[in-house]
C-alpha cells in the first residue's frame, strides 16, 4: 500500500465513531426521537455484534448460540429486579457473572468438538437456555418479565433519561471495541488468530489449544452478557424470545455483513441490518421476504462484508 | 402400566418422526456437506400443502400424496435455483444463506396462508383408538404414524445399503472425487439426494400436522432437535441419526411424562411443578453434553477424513 | 554410550487388526543425526505421530531426555524440548514470516494470558524471531506474508519456527519433500550446519541426503526395525538390500 493511499476502512470507522457520538444532538435538534430510541437498539447489538466477532472473526469460533447471553444478562437484571434489588451495582456484575459462567460451561463442552458440530452444539446449549427461560413460571415463563424500575446507579447516572441512556450504551460499546483491538494486538490474541489459522501447528509449538479458546470464549460471552443487561434496561422487558435461535443468526448476519474480523466491521454491520430491517419493515409487513433473499446474495456474492468492500476499493 | 406402554409409543413415534427429519439432513450433509437450517422450512411446507391439499381435494390420501410429491418438487427447486451454489464454500455461508431462506419462507408462508395456524383434520378411519394389547387402546392415527415411519426407514436402509443409487450416495459420502472420475453425474446425484431429503422432511412436517397445529417456525424448534440428533448420532451417519432420533425421541417424550411425578417424590410439590418442565426440557441436552464428552464426534462417526 | 535422549520401547500400534508399529524400540543418542527410512507403509508416519503426541501407542513407552512422554499432550512435548517439522507444510498462512516465528518464541517466553500490550512490537521476540529467520536465511522475507513464500522458503520457515521453540531434539518429516534440486542442496547444508547444534531425527526419503548427513540409520519396514546402524553398514546390510534399497519404489519417490 502507498503511504499516500487512505484506507477507506478507517474513514468509515472515523464517520461511525462521530456519526453515533452526535446522534442525540441531530435528534434534539430534529425532534426527531425515534431515532434516537432506534440507535440505542443498534449500539447495544452493536456490542453484542463486536462480542460475537471476538471468538468468530478472531478465534474462529463459529458460535451459533451467542444470545443466550444477551438472555443471561438480561434476566440477571430482570430477575434481580423482580426480587426487590434495584441497585446496577449489583445486577450488572451478577449479569455478568452469570454471563462468564455460563460461556465456561458451555464452552468446555462445546471446544471439545470442530466445525461444524460447534456451530450446531452452541445452537443448541442456547435453545437449552431458552427452553429454561420459558420454563421460570416465577418469572413469567414464555409470557416474559417486566422490569419497571431501570438499574440504578446511586445518581451517578440516570438510565431512564434517553440521552443519558443512549451514551451509556455507547460507552459499553467504545469500550468493547477498545477492548477487541487491544486484545487482539496482544500475545493472547496473537494466540487465538494463530488457532484459528492452524490449530496443530500451535499445538506443535506448545501452546494449549483449550485453554486459551475457552477464556476468549468467556471474555466473549461475558461482554455479550453487558449487552444483554443494557436490552434489559432498553427495553424494560425481558423474554426467551430474546434468547432465540434466530437472534443468534441475527447476531451472525451482523458480524459477516459488516466483515468478520475487522474492528468495526460488526459496528457497521450491526447498523446496516437493523436500519435495512427498519426501512422494509415500514415498505412492507413481509420485509423478510426481501431480506432473507438479500442474505443469500450477500453470502453468495459480497466476501468478506462491507468492511471487506471498502477495504478492496482503498488497496487500488 | 397402561400409561406407560402408551407413553413409550409416544416416545417411539416421535423419535420415528424425528429420524425422518434428520435423515434428510445428515444425507445432505454427509453427501454435499452442505449445513441446511432450512430443513425446518422443507418441514412446515409439507404440513401446509398437506392441510392446503386435503382440504382441496377432500380426501386425506390423496392430499397427502400430493403434498408429499410438492414438497418433493419444492426441494428440487430450492437445490436448482439457490443451494447448489454453496456446495463446497464455508459452513458459515451455508448457515447464512439458509438462514436467509428460513426468513423468506416464513413470511411467504404468513403471506399465502396468513398469520393465523391451520388444522389438518383426520379422516374418520384414522381416530379411532385400536386395543393394542387387551385393555390397551392406542390412537390408530399414532400407530400409523409408527408404522409408515418404520417402513420409510427400512426402505431407506434397503436403499442406501441395496441400490446403485446407494452406493454413489456411500461412495459420494467418502470420496467426492471418485465419484466424479466414474463418469456420474454429480449434479443429478446432489439434486436427487437434497429432493429425498426434502420430501422426508415434508412426510414428517404432515404427518406431524394432525397432532400440532400447522403454524409458521413450526419447523424451528424440531429442526433444533433434528441437529442434536445428529451430533449424537455422527454427522453424516444415517444409522447413528436413527438410534439418536429413537433415544431423543424417547427421554424427551418420557421425560415430559414421568419427570414431574418423579421429582415431587423428591422436592415440595411447589417446587416440583416450577422445576419440571425446565428440568425436563433440559434432558436432551444433558444426553448431548454426555455424550459429546465422551464421543466428540458422535456416536457413530461417519469414517471420514 | 551415553543415555539415549529419546528411547523408545516396545512401542506398539495397531489400527484394528492391521499391526501399524511392531514392538518397535529405538534409541537416540544426544547430537547425532538420525535417520529413519523405510519403502512407503513402513509406518515412519505413524511412528512420528506417536513420538509428537498426535497418536496414542496401543502398548510400549517413548522416553525422553529420561521422562516418560508416551502420553504427554502435543503442546507439553513441545515445552520439553521436542520440536518438529511438518511433512505437508503446516504453517500460520495468514500471518507474515516473521509472526509465525515470533509465536514460537512466545511459547517459550510464558504462559500468553496477557490481554493488552502489542505483541508485535515486543522486541525480545521480534529479535528471537529474526534471529532465527536469518538461521536458515530468510531474514529479508521476514515481513512477508507465508502465502506469498516459495514452497522452499516455506520449508525453511518450518525449520526457523522449530528453532524458535529452542528444541533439544528435531524430529523432521521429510524436510526435502517437493523441492527442487537447488532448494534440496540448501537445506542439506542447512541441516549439515544444524546438526552441529541440535539432536535431529530425520524422516526421509532422499538417499543423497540421508546418506550424506546421517550418523546413524534406522531402516523399518512393516512397523518393524530391521537395522539400526551407521551408513556405511546400512548400505552392506543385506537384508536392508533385499527389503528395500532394491524396492523401485525408491527410485520412482526420488525425483
Amino acid at each position: 500500500m502507498k503511504p499516500s493511499s487512505v484506507d477507506y476502512r478507517n474513514v468509515v470507522a472515523a464517520l461511525v465513531v462521530v456519526g453515533l457520538l452526535a446522534l442525540p444532538l441531530f435528534s434534539q435538534l430534529t425532534g426527531n426521537f425515534f431515532v434516537l430510541t432506534l440507535f440505542t437498539r443498534i449500539v447495544i447489538f452493536s456490542l453484542a455484534a463486536v462480542s460475537l466477532n471476538l471468538i468468530m472473526g478472531y478465534g474462529g469460533m463459529m458460535s451459533f448460540g451467542h444470545a443466550a447471553y444477551l438472555g443471561i444478562g438480561g434476566y440477571a437484571v430482570g430477575i434481580l429486579a423482580a426480587e426487590g434489588i434495584g441497585s446496577g451495582f449489583i445486577q450488572w456484575p451478577v449479569a455478568l457473572a452469570a454471563s462468564a459462567l455460563f460461556a465456561l460451561v458451555i464452552g468446555a463442552l462445546s471446544l471439545r468438538t470442530r466445525g461444524v458440530y460447534f456451530i450446531m452444539i452452541t445452537l443448541a446449549f442456547a435453545q437449552m437456555a431458552y427452553y429454561v427461560a420459558s420454563g421460570l413460571s416465577r418469572y413469567g415463563g414464555d409470557d416474559g418479565l417486566t422490569i419497571y424500575k431501570r438499574s440504578g446507579f446511586a445518581g451517578l447516572i440516570n438510565l431512564s433519561n434517553r440521552v443519558e441512556f443512549y451514551y451509556l450504551c455507547l460507552f459499553c460499546l467504545f469500550g468493547g471495541v477498545f477492548l477487541v483491538w487491544r486484545i487482539v494486538n496482544s500475545r493472547f490474541g496473537l494466540v487465538v488468530q494463530g488457532l484459528r489459522s492452524n490449530e496443530q501447528r500451535m499445538q506443535a509449538i506448545g501452546f494449549p489449544a483449550k485453554r486459551y479458546q475457552l477464556v476468549c470464549f468467556v471474555i466473549s460471552g461475558t461482554m455479550c452478557g453487558l449487552a444483554g443487561a443494557l436490552l434489559a434496561n432498553n427495553t424494560d422487558f425481558i423474554s426467551p424470545a430474546v434468547m432465540y435461535w434466530t437472534r443468534s443468526g441475527d447476531l451472525m448476519v451482523m458480524v459477516i455483513l459488516g466483515g468478520m474480523g475487522s474492528l468495526f466491521g460488526p459496528v457497521v454491520g450491526a447498523i446496516v441490518y437493523l436500519v435495512l430491517e427498519e426501512f422494509l419493515s415500514q415498505v412492507t409487513e413481509y420485509w423478510a421476504m426481501i431480506m432473507g433473499p438479500l442474505l443469500l446474495l450477500i453470502v453468495l456474492f459480497g466476501r468478506g462484508g462491507i468492511l471487506g468492500l471498502i477495504g478492496s476499493f482503498s488497496r487500488d | 402400566m397402561l400409561l406407560v406402554v402408551e407413553q413409550f409409543l409416544n416416545g417411539l413415534q416421535f423419535g420415528l418422526l424425528l429420524f425422518l427429519l434428520a435423515a434428510g439432513l445428515t444425507l445432505v450433509f454427509g453427501i454435499m456437506d452442505l449445513v441446511n437450517l432450512a430443513h425446518g422450512s422443507l418441514y412446515m411446507m409439507g404440513a401446509y400443502f398437506a392441510a392446503t391439499f386435503v382440504a382441496w381435494s377432500g380426501n386425506f390420501i390423496i392430499g397427502i400424496l400430493l403434498a408429499l410429491g410438492a414438497t418433493l418438487l419444492l426441494g428440487i427447486v430450492l437445490e436448482v435455483v439457490a443451494l447448489r451454489h454453496l456446495y463446497g464454500r464455508d459452513h458459515l455461508d451455508h448457515v447464512l444463506a439458509t438462514f436467509g431462506l428460513i426468513l423468506f419462507f416464513n413470511d411467504l408462508v404468513r403471506l399465502v396462508w396468513g398469520p393465523a395456524g391451520l388444522a389438518l383434520p383426520l379422516p374418520g378411519w384414522l381416530t379411532v383408538p385400536v386395543q393394542i394389547i387387551p385393555g390397551v387402546f392406542y390412537p390408530a392415527y399414532r400407530l400409523a404414524i409408527i408404522s409408515v415411519a418404520l417402513a420409510v426407514a427400512l426402505m431407506l436402509y434397503i436403499v442406501v445399503m441395496r441400490t446403485r443409487l446407494g452406493m454413489l450416495i456411500r461412495a459420494g459420502a467418502s470420496n467426492r472425487e471418485m465419484i466424479g472420475a466414474l463418469g456420474i453425474n454429480i449434479k443429478l446425484l446432489y439434486t436427487l439426494v437434497f429432493g429425498l431429503g426434502a420430501a422426508l422432511a415434508g412426510l414428517a412436517g404432515l404427518m406431524e400436522a394432525p397432532i400440532l397445529t400447522v403454524q409458521i417456525g413450526m419447523g424451528e424448534n424440531i429442526l433444533i432437535l433434528a441437529f442434536v440428533i445428529i451430533v449424537i448420532g455422527g454427522i453424516g451417519s444415517i444409522r447413528g441419526a436413527f438410534v439418536a432420533a429413537i433415544l431423543v425421541g424417547m427421554i424427551d417424550t418420557l421425560g415430559r411424562a414421568f419427570l414431574p411425578d418423579l421429582l415431587r417424590g423428591v422436592l415440595s410439590s411447589a417446587a416440583a411443578s416450577t422445576a419440571a418442565p425446565a428440568l425436563s426440557s433440559m434432558l436432551i441436552y444433558l444426553l448431548m453434553a454426555i455424550v459429546l464428552v465422551a464421543r466428540p464426534e458422535g456416536l457413530f462417526p461417519a469414517s471420514r477424513r | 554410550m551415553t543415555e539415549a535422549l529419546l528411547r523408545i520401547e516396545n512401542l506398539i500400534k495397531r489400527f484394528g487388526g492391521i499391526v501399524a508399529t511392531d514392538n518397535l524400540s529405538l534409541d537416540v543418542a544426544p547430537d547425532e543425526l538420525h535417520a529413519i527410512i523405510g519403502p512407503n507403509g513402513a509406518g515412519k508416519t505413524t511412528l512420528i505421530s506417536q513420538l509428537i503426541g498426535q497418536l496414542r501407542p496401543s502398548a510400549g513407552t517413548i522416553r525422553f531426555a529420561g521422562e516418560d512422554i508416551t502420553y504427554l499432550p502435543a503442546w507439553k512435548r513441545s515445552h520439553l524440548g521436542l520440536a518438529r517439522s511438518f511433512q505437508i507444510t503446516s504453517l500460520l498462512r495468514d500471518f507474515t514470516a516473521a509472526d509465525n516465528v515470533a509465536m514460537a518464541a512466545q511459547a517459550r517466553d510464558g504462559h500468553s494470558f496477557r490481554f493488552f500490550g502489542n505483541a508485535r512490537k515486543e522486541m525480545g521476540l521480534r529479535e528471537a524471531a529474526l534471529a532465527a529467520l536469518a538461521r536458515v536465511g530468510l531474514a529479508d522475507r521476514a515481513n512477508v506474508m507465508v502465502s506469498r513464500l516459495s514452497h522452499g522458503e516455506q520449508r525453511e520457515l518450518e525449520l526457523a519456527v522449530a528453532l524458535a521453540t529452542k528444541p533439544r531434539l528435531l524430529l523432521l518429516d521429510e524436510p526435502m519433500a517437493g523441492l527442487g534440486a537447488t532448494e534440496s542442496a540448501r537445506m542439506v547444508r542447512l541441516l549439515a550446519d544444524l546438526r552441529k547444534e541440535v539432536t535431529i531425527v530425520l524422516v526421509e526419503h532422499d538417499m543423497n541426503a540421508v546418506f550424506a548427513l546421517a550418523d546413524r540409520i534406522t531402516v523399518l519396514v512393516y512397523g518393524r526395525v530391521i537395522a539400526s546402524d551407521v551408513p556405511a553398514a546400512i548400505r552392506v546390510n543385506e537384508e536392508v538390500r533385499r527389503a528395500y534399497l532394491g524396492d523401485q519404489h525408491v527410485v520412482t519417490r526420488h525425483g
